[in-house]
């Protein structure tokens, strides 16, 4: 074996360090440990003269094995690694001792810290000793494209990964693509009309070469790694072939059952058998096989009579869809917060009592009132007040901010004034008008004579106390700004639910190993630097899956999410980290532990020249360790974490 | 327990009494606090704002009366809001449609205005009586300028020297002026601030019919109340003439080589900017060239002047209010004047002029400090 020479390097970080440790000191003793040849100390061993200062000892000194004892590694292990590459020594033969967030940051007293500082030192010069060179490998990717969700976030990722010429697969559960954009009636700042400027997204993603859509379909298992994932995704039967369907929508006329609407939340009706909205894509039929009478009681098939495309298939069965991708966007969006968990808001209680959602169908021209404001026995509205942070910016329900809620809220103010002869009140806490033109767009809004409320409403009620409010709600708050309790009496209520994390986003985060913040939302790699990134490597996310946000800031991560995606398509190769598990075969005995308690199901046992043993997909594993941990045999170890190397530095540790 | 609730009536009434402004107030506090009156006492502007917005306004209160029209929140609220036309809508929505009331010292001003056509009560025939000894041409088509002095140097004995200097000055130079008949009536600025629209709209009719029929063509005037209507609010009635302030007429002849000051004033003479001259017309230069072209004279400012200059608190019809010692404007001016060790203070408005001198005498100063209009200094120094 080769004789180890090891350097040592001490940093003082300016006064970060030196302020509480004896640097020189540490250097004195680190240059008395075994096989080390050189210690020094230094001001800033990340800056150019203190990398020159390690190439230099391993040219001239011949060191094979370094360790810098300074910051964190998170911060310049990739620094010095490089260093130690750039002077031909293999980067996994270096090693960082932390001593100042683990020490002189935490540590008052210069004595003790000075002590700490020698024994860490002392544990990561142990450790190095036992450090293997390892290779970085490289192997090719999958350049397709799997984008959950086809919201506009979804719908916008796919068509600027299509337009590179990479194919996409676009899985959305729901009948059609669209989302709740698809919902909306005109969106602010700018008062677009939701469908003008939405349907051509979706008619291009319905028609684009490069885009696969599986609508009516969800992801089920997802395996592999950035680069290489294998998905398989349930195509739901629709019990109508897509092929023969012309979305003529006459089975919808003819089937005699009539339930609510999803895509109108419940304000008009749909068939069993229906098209979602008139310009749904895919615009084909499905028989919502929960609720079809013919599934339910083996009678009727009325639809199948009228269908000239012959295209009902009452035989259809569900379909399994293997897929083979480089790259996941998850574009899952968001749920609306059920505003029943308020009591005291009348929700569901009083009929004029609505949601931000349901206020939308209202305005739409082509929604269940025609585009008219209407109260539910028919009349205009003479008064509305418009309820901000139902749900958001409360500890008791959300408490973050949903952020679109005050935009739209205005908007439906504008809307009032331009349909009705209605008094609109604002009742906020805090009007949020932060993007471009929104504050103009309030100010807008404020000319057009709509009075604002500075308090959070306490309760709305039918509980008339005057002659001006029989017949009407009373909504009771604060008025903050005069200090007294204000009632007003109105026609009807809109409420602002909060936006909150999807209904079954914590099994979507399982399935694709990513991890959630603790309001339920996707989390980023990093909020600021990474914003849609994920923990795991190729797993990207944009729009409101990642938390509330309009559709101009949706729009804006969903491209980012495909530039990200496209970049590692460009680059062609992945990285491998060699810091992965490995299997000595002889010592395992099969026993399958590993394979249980890998959460990335990197390890398998299989057979290999007729006998069982352990075996691990090297493009899978993190090099968490687990595995190595349950081992019985002491057959699993992990690269660069080996028991040699801990126990090195354990007994080190103990030792003084 | 009193519980709010908006009253949509009383706001549609101040909208229609030209209140619309308000509903752009956003509700930031600014104007409160950059309001004079939170100097002396609470005056919470933003409230009106928004009490106003709900209709939950009291039209029985003090406050309607209280604003002085100075600009100084308008010329910075974040939102644009013309303040003071909402202010005047109160006022309109007590004084023409009798909810609430209309204070007694501005109720008797608006009665004199409206009956014989100035604030005192004097009559009209004596509005120009101030000049008798002056040789002062009456106004005759071709002449060259109209001087309107306002009515309080016209008739007030105290503020008279202001009109006289002027005329002194005018005809040294020998400058082609003259004054316009005795059915000359108040400009009606303050009036209108206080609220009496229509007895400003007939004011305002009767002065431009009998400009207009005398063939006037530029008046210089001696009040920047009268300088702000007339420049700002006749022209949307009809009139069609030029309007100078004298401090601009003066300064123009000095630059031109026309008046020459000789004699020195060896003082130091504070200036305070009138609100109507400086924040609503922006004449700010001007005066101060006027006073620097003083032999000896040296000019100091107000620790807040110009755009920031403190109200004498006259506007808005406040002149003819009564306002407890301890709150007035002119009197922290004054205090203000003393500790800058100021021997004089310049004024180019006769309400200041009025403010201030009370604020001298009241004040036990008079012996120290001088008040004087900038063309009583002109006059003095020519
Ligand atoms: C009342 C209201 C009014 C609004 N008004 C405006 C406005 O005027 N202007 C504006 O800019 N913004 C507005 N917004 C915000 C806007 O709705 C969002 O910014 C936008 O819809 C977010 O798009 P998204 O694609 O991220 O999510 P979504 O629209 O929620 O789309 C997510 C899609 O993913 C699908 N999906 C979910 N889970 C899965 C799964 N596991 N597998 C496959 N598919 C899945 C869903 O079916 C859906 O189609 C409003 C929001 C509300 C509530
Ligand atoms: S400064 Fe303007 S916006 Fe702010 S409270 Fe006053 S009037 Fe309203
Ligand atoms: S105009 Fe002057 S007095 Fe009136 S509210 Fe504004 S700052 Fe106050």
């Amino acid at each position: 074996m080769e004789e180890i020479k090891t350097g040592v390097y001490i940093c003082h970080c300016g006064l970060n360090i030196a302020g509480t440790v004896n640097v020189e000191e540490v250097a004195r003793y680190a240059g008395t440990l075994p096989n080390v040849v050189v210690a020094r100390d230094y001001r800033y061993m990340c800056s150019d003269p203190g990398q020159a200062l390690i190439k230099d000892d391993i040219k001239n000194l011949g060191l094979n094995r370094v360790v810098v004892a300074s910051c964190s590694p998170r911060m310049h292990e990739p620094t010095f690694r490089r260093a130690c590459q750039d002077a031909g020594l293999n980067p996994y033969l270096f090693e960082h001792a932390n001593i100042r967030e683990h020490c002189s940051w935490v540590h008052d007293d210069r004595q003790i810290a000075t002590e700490k500082a020698k024994d860490l030192v002392r544990a990561a010069v142990r450790r190095v000793f036992y450090n293997e060179p390892l290779e970085i490998k490289e192997r090719p990717l999958n350049p397709n494209v799997l984008v959950v969700g086809g919201g506009i976030a979804g719908i916008q990722a796919a068509l600027d990964i299509a337009n590179g010429e990479h194919r996409v697969y676009l899985v959305e559960k729901e009948p059609a693509i669209g989302g709740h954009m698809a919902q909306l009636d005109r969106t602010f700042p700018t008062l677009d009309c939701s469908e003008c400027i939405l349907t051509p997204k979706m008619t291009e993603v319905g028609q684009h070469p490069f885009i696969t859509l599986l609508a009516y379909s969800e992801v089920e298992e997802v395996a592999g790694s950035v680069g290489n994932f294998k998905v398989r995704v349930k195509k739901k039967a629709r019990y109508v072939d897509e092929e023969k369907c012309t979305g003529c929508g006459v089975c919808e006329e003819k089937c005699p059952w009539k339930v609510d609407s999803e895509y109108e939340v419940g304000m008009g009706k749909r068939g069993v058998v229906y098209v979602p909205f008139a310009q749904a894509i895919p615009h084909v039929a499905t028989i919502d096989k929960e609720r079809c009478v013919y599934f339910l009681k083996g009678k009727c098939r009325a639809c199948e009579k009228f269908c000239d495309a012959k295209a009902i298939d009452f035989e259809q069965k569900d379909e399994i869809v293997e897929l083979e991708v480089g790259s996941i966007i998850l574009t899952t969006g968001y749920d609306v917060f059920d505003s029943r968990r308020i009591p005291q808001y009348g929700y569901g209680r009083y009929d004029n009592v609505l949601t931000g959602l349901e206020f939308e169908r209202m305005t739409c021209a082509a929604g269940p009132t025609g585009g008219k404001v209407l109260l539910k026995d028919g009349r205009q509205p003479e008064s509305v007040a418009i309820i901000h942070c139902v749900g958001s910016r409360d500890e008791n329900y959300h408490e973050y901010c949903s952020r679109v809620c005050c935009m739209y809220a205005l908007k439906y103010a504008h809307l009032i004034k331009e349909n009705t002869q209605a008094e609109v009140y604002q009742m906020y806490i805090d009007m949020r008008c932060f993007g471009e033109g929104f504050e103009e767009f309030y100010r807008r809004v404020c000319d057009e004579g709509v009075n604002f409320i500075r308090g959070k409403v306490a309760k709305v009620t039918d509980v008339a106390l005057t002659e001006g409010e029989q017949g009407k709600l009373a909504v009771i708050a604060e008025d903050t700004l005069l200090g007294g309790i204000i009632r007003v009496p109105v026609d009807m209520v809109i409420l602002c639910p909060a936006l909150e994390a999807r209904f079954g986003a914590e099994d979507v985060a399982k399935l694709f190993t990513i991890n959630r913040r603790a309001d339920g939302f996707f989390m980023e790699r990093h909020v600021k630097l990474d914003p849609v990134a994920t923990a795991t490597e190729g797993v990207y996310i944009a729009g409101c899956c990642e938390g509330p946000k309009d559709i101009p800031d949706t729009v804006a991560q969903a491209s980012a999410a495909a530039a990200k995606a496209l970049s590692v398509i460009s680059r062609g190769r992945v990285v491998i980290e060699p810091t992965t598990a490995q299997v000595n075969e002889v010592l395992c005995q099969a026993c399958g532990r590993c394979e249980e308690i890998c959460d990335f199901h990197a390890p398998k046992v299989i057979s290999k020249d007729g006998l069982r043993v352990s075996s691990v997909d090297a493009a899978l594993c993190k090099g968490c360790g687990a595995c190595a941990v349950v081992c019985p045999t002491g057959a699993m170890s992990v690269r660069h974490s080996t028991r040699e190397q801990i126990n090195g530095m354990v007994e080190a540790l103990l030792e003084v | 327990m009193d519980v709010l609730s908006p009253y949509k009536e009383a706001t549609d009434v101040i909208l229609e009494a030209g209140g619309e402004p308000l509903k752009l107030c956003y509700q930031c506090g600014l104007c409160t606090g950059i309001c004079p009156w939170n100097l002396v006492r609470s005056f919470l502007v933003r409230r009106i704002m928004h009490a106003a917005q709900l209709g939950a306004i009291d039209f029985g209160s003090e406050d309607i009366w209280t604003c002085v029209t100075c600009r100084a929140c308008v010329q910075r609220c974040p939102r644009g809001v013309e303040i003071i036309d909402v202010m005047r809508a109160l006022r309109r929505a007590v004084a023409s449609m009798g909810i609430g009331v209309v204070p007694d010292a501005l109720r008797i001003s608006a009665k004199n205005i409206a009956g014989v056509g100035n604030p005192l009560g004097e009559a009209p025939e004596k509005r120009n009586d101030w000049a008798k000894d002056l040789k002062v041409k009456n106004f005759a088509s071709g002449t060259e300028i109209l001087y309107f002095p306002c009515c309080v140097p016209s008739y007030d004995p105290d503020v008279k020297t202001i009109a006289r200097s002027t005329a002194t000055i005018f005809n040294k130079l020998k400058i082609d002026y003259g004054l316009i008949g005795t059915e000359a009536k108040c400009c009606g600025e303050s009036i209108r601030k206080a609220g009496h629209e229509d007895t400003f709209q007939s004011l305002a009719q009767n002065n431009i019919n009998l400009f207009t029929s005398n063939g006037v063509k530029t008046v210089v005037v001696s009040s920047p109340h009268c300088y702000h209507t007339f420049k700002n609010e006749y022209p949307e009635l009809g009139s069609k003439f030029e309007v100078i302030h004298t401090t601009q007429y003066l300064a123009s002849l000095i630059e031109q080589g026309k008046l020459k000051l000789s004699k020195e004033i060896n003082k130091k003479v504070i200036y305070s900017d009138p609100c109507y001259l400086g924040r609503h017309n922006s004449v700010y230069d001007e005066p101060r060239k006027v006073l620097q072209s003083i032999p000896g004279l040296e000019l100091i400012e107000f620790p807040d002047a110009r755009e920031e200059g403190l109200c004498c608190g006259g506007g808005g019809g406040r002149i003819w209010m009564d306002t407890p010692k301890g709150e007035r404007f002119s009197d922290i001016r004054v205090e203000q004047a003393v500790a800058k060790g100021a021997d004089i203070i310049a004024l180019a408005c006769p309400y200041c002029f009025l403010n201030y001198r009370d604020s001298v005498l009241s004040m036990g100063k008079a012996e120290t400090m001088q008040v004087k209009d900038i063309a009583e200094l002109v006059a003095e120094a020519i």
